[in-house]
């Protein structure tokens, strides 16, 4: 079972924050297949949130085909996530983790490393949009 | 979809000045409704017309479908918990939940002891030695205990410290988990809300500046930054909130439903707070005219 946190600083709507921390747990294996949800009054125990933001991330997650409500019983996780590109991720670092000791070099500091991967990713993806 | 709370040019005066002018509002049933804004906006004047202790002088409202405070069936329908949770100090806890096993037709007993239990709230000890969030479960668990369909709570968490505030925050949530709940709370401060609410209405200067589903508003308000611009030059269909100004640069709260294509224009996401705030600091009478401040729901 994962426990739910929330980033009230994040800027991140809460019920994306908990999408996000279920398919993060599905990318890293803490949750496998069958795997039960926190119950929604659990979540909502613990976090003081409103129920709907923990019944609305559940739907787009079953909407998603990653988890299944069994009323009555709770959600279980029924999909997984990228388990085949997990092989893929080590290489990727090892390029990633060179880029970065380039940019160090070029006299980089750790933000402007932060905006430049940021709006290089987002010029990227507009460019997928287009 | 019925409607909690429906009101119609809403207004209520004091003297001769207004608490409350022209409050048009729908609010739909199933949701946690923040309603914020600054100490004297006028939220307890709108809860309170909601509950039936004042009258309008102005419009129409109805709660529930039905005239708040018209008689015992509507009284049990709604549950409502004034500014800092009265309780009577000479009362035992126990003497509470009797009282409102005798007040209140609907009243789960099952529940109130489930709760109280639960609280670590003994039932011997006088209301008046409990502790500020003690006295506020108190209050919650009577206002629960008698199952209404709506609850009303006016300033719920302002006189609790942190801990005490989260601890009645997740508490309210897990009844609302629970039961089918509606649910309103006022609330100065936004931060208290944001986790709890899903609909939020301003309330600035005795009027409504924006009312809707968070999810919603949060979608159609962006931040904007750029080079300095004359706002009269903006697009159509882009309604600015708040402006400020450099020599150099320009940077907009703006309302759009479309998406924003100048290139020029860096388009950051916007916190509920500062959604708020942008809100309660415009200037009413610049409000253009037209302009609904009213989000409808889409279903």
């Amino acid at each position: 079972m994962i426990e739910f946190h929330l980033d009230a600083r994040s800027g991140v709507a809460p019920y994306r924050q908990l999408i996000h921390q279920v398919r993060h747990a599905l990318r890293l294996g803490l949750l496998r297949e069958g795997d039960q949800l926190p119950k929604v009054k659990d979540v909502v125990a613990g976090l003081a949130i409103n129920p709907n933001t923990v019944l609305k991330a559940y739907r787009e997650l079953e909407y998603e085909g990653l988890v299944a409500a069994r009323p009555g019983i709770g959600t279980f996780v029924t999909g997984t996530l990228d388990g085949g590109s997990l092989a893929a991720h080590g290489p990727l670092r090892r390029d990633l983790a060179r880029w970065l000791g380039r940019a160090r070099r070029a006299g980089l500091d750790d933000e402007s490393i932060e905006a430049l991967f940021a709006s290089t990713f987002r010029s990227a993806s507009e460019e997928d949009i287009a | 979809m019925s409607a909690v709370i429906e009101t119609g040019g809403l207004g209520k005066r004091y003297r001769r000045q207004w608490a409350l002018t022209d409050c048009t509002l729908s609010v739909p049933a199933g949701h946690v409704v923040g309603l914020v804004g600054p100490n004297g906006a006028g939220k307890t004047t709108l809860l309170s017309l909601a509950t039936g202790m004042l009258a309008p002088d102005a419009g129409t409202i109805e709660v529930l479908g039905g005239t708040p405070g018209a008689g015992p069936a509507q009284l049990a329908r709604v549950g409502f918990l004034a500014q800092d949770a009265p309780v009577y100090p000479g009362l035992s806890v126990a003497d509470h939940l009797k009282l409102g096993a005798r007040l209140n037709p609907g009243w789960d007993a099952g529940l109130a002891r489930g709760r109280a239990g639960r609280l670590d709230l003994d039932p011997g000890q006088k209301a008046g030695t409990l502790s500020g969030g003690q006295r506020a479960q108190l209050a919650l668990t009577l206002a629960v205990a008698k199952r209404p369909e709506l609850l009303i709570l006016d300033e719920p968490v302002a006189s609790l410290d942190p801990l005490a505030r989260r601890e009645f925050l997740a508490d309210l949530m897990e009844a609302v988990a629970e039961q089918e709940l509606s649910v309103v709370l006022s609330s100065h401060l936004v931060a208290d809300l944001e986790r709890v609410c899903d609909y939020l209405i301003v309330l600035a200067g005795s009027r409504v500046r924006v009312a809707g589903p968070v999810d919603e508003l949060l979608a159609v308000h962006h931040l904007l930054s750029g080079p300095r611009r004359d706002p009269d030059t903006l697009p159509a269909g882009l309604e600015v909130i708040s402006a400020s100004h450099t020599d150099v640069q320009t940077t907009l709260l703006a309302r759009t439903s479309g998406p924003i294509m100048d290139p020029a224009w860096m388009v950051s996401q916007v916190g509920l707070e500062d959604l708020v705030l942008a809100y309660m600091s415009q200037d009413a009478g610049r409000r253009r005219r037209d302009h609904h401040p009213h989000l409808e729901v889409r279903k």
